[in-house]
């Protein structure tokens, strides 16, 4: 789950794709330095194009919340652009948008990130203002700003959530996934209750936590040089004092549950979700389990896409995904009913794709179009220096190698079908999350768990 | 991608001690002189049957975008809406001698990205591929566009799934508006005025037959060009694209292009039409009227003016609705520019209980642009903000075709970005002030609103913005 300061148009990105056959060694180069602050300091030239762009993580989320303060980290990325003592509300905006860049910031479970992108001649002035919120953000920082911002996230909870077709599985879905206190257990929107109860007092306390340069990792990358950018971020990152040390939520083990819910929405078709655990970002099962997503739906001919949509033609539309985070990954299956259709017979030709793929084994042509295919849309994010820069540091955060780019590659390229067998086997037969969405009034259409697994 | 060699340098310690003396953090850095636009240089020739080919080469990634573009579209549907983006559709689903999963499959399995879309105005074929494997995407690409199957199991199917997608249009707030919005601003005769994917009825009616003879009158070489922009020269794509599509000839008659004589409507006055979506946590808002063409001399002044008004995030409709008032996440206004003039709309979703506030802010908006010149200060961003992002347009080979398909639908050379920019930086206050006057649709606007109406109706109608109609959802999404 990812929330976005303002809305992200998403755009279609044309395709890269270095091969199976002579696949080159994909290199993205880079610098790393850390400042006496501890600020990580990641600088990649790319000289194709005029322009630059900074992307600055702190390693907090909504994870790192306090009971009762859901949506905090979120609310919080949003306070970040109600300006700082040397570039007062709105400078931020008006700057950027005056020198040609764009800008927005974006929260997870795990991180929260900011970038600008612009021309390559805005480099200076984006360090700048980028610092001065770091060391320099609550001089100003009153209820007002707070009340506004709060205002703005709860209209950004309405549109994705309240008024959004199935958009409240996003707001359930954690609940029902993690025990209480979980640091995954609510949703990085938050509530509205706990948006409410958001203090000035809770901005200053959380900013002098986590948001201090030993937390966090800058990248800067585009056309520029990499003596000039660390002069730069010298000047005006180096006498911004490092905070204290971060201890960060490590949960106690939980059993999972078998949970069986239902949702009346106004909506036209029932959906069904299907949500297990599977592991963390960097496990050594997660190149396997994105595979197996791919063999399940990210095709024409994948299983569920023909057995559900084209053969049996029950569905409109499958989707599968694993989503791997710093404490937990999960597994999803999203299914679409076409109208009049139940999502119990739905359920049970997933249920059986799953036993054919683990008995069976996906073919190697079906092995190899999935590698080909997840590793091309791998590629597609960075082909950007934005995409580039934003993969730096989350392969930092994840690793403390910025260039993960080859290795991440050759995880995908070393899946066997027998790994597939195994995630599938391991990750996907046991207790679940099972969510129906269906039309005001059509409860009969909603799947029912007939047995579950131990 | 870009494959480097890895850059070590060495910071000498005395710039590092210059850069750390002491320094005001208020003076805002100066930006330097922003770098000239060097635009990619086009190469232009033609197949052996007159398909024009664009080229731009750029060899930074082992990657070739082919976008194959046909003058028609969905304005060529007339009776039949959604038949244009249907057989379009189609061609993925079985060409030459392959059924849609081999089809897909291999195309998948050469790590190709095609997709064929139509938009209003053309047929857009486009192919992003690695160099190696454009020889095999192309034969796949030349199946489809000239020998796609159409069969009638698959037209069926693919209906089906359309006639889904169409009913679940009506769960979504912005699309019913933005149904509304283009079914009263565009008049029954206008290209624009039908969804581009049909309705129910019109999606009920589509078959094997009627596809393959709107797709032989449609999909026609006397209307098509290619852009390429990739890891390739001139000499190559010579090759590549004349032995698969230098001996392609229309499979029959093409079609007129229908001469677009109907205009969008331009009201007397405003016109309220609500649209009723029970227990709505916001009001989804569609405020426009008629847009104007591309080719107008005010084109530049209206970027501006549109940029100041609500594109950009600093823009004043976003700064009211958003950052002063928190009635929203977000509000913007848009001219959509395309080959016959499209629509204004401003849009935005807002708190059911501050709808008619909502509105009120927006007219103000729109009012305080035409009454009183923008200040230098916001005149000077709103040009620098267009103006100086256009280079990040020129990133990948996709957006450099994309950039040439843009210019090309108003047969435009790609020097006219450059001509564009100079265009922006000569727009004074005075310009944007003119064109707001001119072309805004203060008292003579479209308003659509979707939302709760037990809750907003008595406040919308307590405006006395316009006369009030009330519109049904599932007639409006039908």
């Amino acid at each position: 789950m990812k929330l976005c300061r303002t809305l992200v148009a998403i755009a279609t990105l044309a395709l890269p794709l270095v091969g199976h056959a002579q696949a080159q060694r994909l290199r993205v180069p880079f610098t790393l330095d850390t400042l006496p602050n501890g600020l990580t300091l990641i600088v990649h030239e790319d000289h194709s194009v005029p322009i630059v762009t900074t992307n600055v993580w702190y390693h907090v989320g909504s994870g790192d919340e306090k009971p009762g303060r859901t949506g905090f980290a979120h609310l919080f990325e949003h306070l970040m652009f109600m300006g700082s003592d040397h570039a007062q509300y709105p400078q931020f905006d008006r700057l950027l948008e005056a020198a040609g860049a764009d800008n927005n910031g974006s929260t997870t479970e795990d991180r929260t990130n900011y970038y600008e992108a612009g021309p390559s001649s805005a480099l200076e002035l984006m360090i700048w203002l980028e610092a001065d919120r770091m060391g320099w953000l609550l001089g100003g920082m009153d209820k007002p700003k707070v009340d506004l911002q709060r205002d703005v996230v709860k209209n950004e909870r309405r549109q994705s959530y309240e008024n959004q077709p199935y958009g409240m599985v996003g707001d359930i879905t954690p609940v029902l996934m993690y025990p209480a206190g979980h640091p995954y257990s609510w949703p990085v929107i938050g509530s509205m209750a706990d948006l409410s109860a958001a203090s000035v007092d809770d901005v200053k306390d959380f900013f002098r936590r986590y948001y201090a340069p030993n937390n966090a990792t800058i990248v800067i990358a585009g056309d520029v040089d990499v003596a000039t950018v660390r002069a730069l971020v010298r000047k005006y990152f180096g006498e911004i004092p490092r905070g204290p040390a971060i201890e960060r939520p490590t949960p106690a083990p939980f059993v999972v549950r078998d949970t069986v819910v239902t949702l009346e929405d106004r909506v036209q078709l029932p959906r069904l979700y299907l949500n297990w655990h599977t592991v963390r970002s960097m496990d050594n099962d997660a190149p396997a389990l994105q595979v197996a997503s791919y063999i399940l739906s990210g095709s024409r001919t994948s299983r569920l896409t023909q057995a559900l949509v084209y053969n049996a033609e029950l569905a409109t539309n499958v989707q599968t995904y694993n989503d791997g985070k710093r404490l937990d990954g999960d597994f999803n299956i999203i299914a679409t009913a076409r109208p009049g259709n139940a999502l119990d017979t739905l359920q049970t030709i997933i249920e059986a794709e799953l036993a054919k793929l683990i008995t069976d084994g996906p073919s190697a042509r079906e092995l190899e179009q999935a590698r080909n295919a997840v590793e091309a849309s791998f590629l597609r994010g960075i082909q950007t220096v934005g995409g580039k820069a934003d993969q730096l540091n989350a392969y930092y955060y994840e690793t403390g190698n910025p260039d993960g780019f080859q290795n991440d590659l050759d995880q995908l390229r070393a899946v066997t079908a027998a790994d597939v067998q195994r995630v599938v086997r391991t990750y996907l037969q046991g207790p679940r999350v099972t969510i129906s969405v269906v039309p005001q009034g059509k409860t009969t259409l909603a799947a029912t768990r007939r047995k579950v697994i131990p | 991608m870009r494959i480097r060699t890895l850059f070590l340098s060495t910071v000498a310690p005395s710039l590092l001690m210059a850069q750390q003396a002491a320094f005001d953090r208020n003076i805002v850095p100066k930006l330097p002189a922003s770098a000239r636009l060097v635009l990619p240089t086009v190469t232009q020739s033609r197949l052996a049957n007159g398909v024009p080919v664009q080229l731009v080469t750029q060899t930074e990634v082992p990657l070739v975008q082919v976008t194959l573009t046909i003058d028609g579209g969905s304005r060529l549907d007339q009776v039949s809406p959604g038949r244009a983006s249907f057989t379009t559709r189609m061609l993925l689903e079985g060409a030459g001698s392959r059924d849609a999963n081999a089809l897909q499959s291999e195309l998948a399995f050469l790590g190709a990205n095609l997709s064929a879309n139509a938009s209003w105005d053309s047929f857009i074929i486009s192919l992003n591929v690695p160099k190696r494997s454009l020889g095999a995407a192309l034969d796949l690409m030349a199946d489809l566009v000239q020998r796609p199957t159409f069969k009638s199991a698959d037209v069926r199917r693919q209906r089906d799934l359309r006639a889904a997608a169409i009913l679940q249009r009506r769960d979504q707030a912005g699309a019913v508006a933005s149904l509304a919005f283009n079914s009263i601003v565009f008049p029954k005769a206008h290209p624009y005025h039908a969804p581009g994917d049909g309705d129910s009825a019109t999606t009920a009616k589509l078959d094997s037959a009627s596809v393959r003879a709107f797709y032989q009158t449609a999909f026609v070489p006397d209307r098509a060009k290619f852009v390429v922009a990739g890891d390739i020269t001139d000499a190559e794509v010579q090759t590549a694209l004349g032995s698969r599509f230098g001996n392609w000839i229309s499979s029959g008659t093409g079609v007129t292009m229908p001469t677009v004589t109907a205009r969008a409507v331009a009201n007397a006055g405003n016109r309220v039409f609500l649209i009723d979506k029970p227990g709505a946590a916001q009001s989804v808002l569609a405020i426009g009227g008629p847009g104007v063409a591309r080719s107008s001399p005010d084109y530049a002044a209206l970027v501006v003016m549109n940029t100041l008004l609500g594109a950009s995030f600093s823009s004043r409709l976003n700064t009211n609705l958003r950052e002063t008032k928190g009635y929203t996440y977000g509000a913007s206004s848009r001219f959509n520019w395309l080959p016959t003039p499209g629509a204004f709309q401003i849009g935005t979703q807002v708190r059911t209980d501050v709808t008619d506030s909502s509105l009120i802010e927006v007219f103000k908006e729109l009012r305080a642009i035409r009454d009183a010149p923008a200040s230098a200060v916001e005149i000077a961003r709103s040009k620098a903000y267009v103006a100086l992002s256009i280079p990040g347009d020129f990133e990948t080979v996709g957006q450099i075709a994309a950039q040439l398909v843009d210019v090309n639908q108003f047969g435009m050379p790609l020097s006219s970005v450059s001509d564009f920019i100079a265009r922006v930086n000569a727009v004074t206050a005075a310009d944007v002030q003119r064109v707001a006057r001119k072309y805004l649709p203060l008292n003579r606007a479209t308003i659509v609103v979707v939302g709760d109406l037990l809750k907003i109706r008595p406040g919308i109608e307590a405006l006395k913005l316009g006369p009030v109609t009330t519109l049904d959802a599932a007639t409006v999404a039908k």
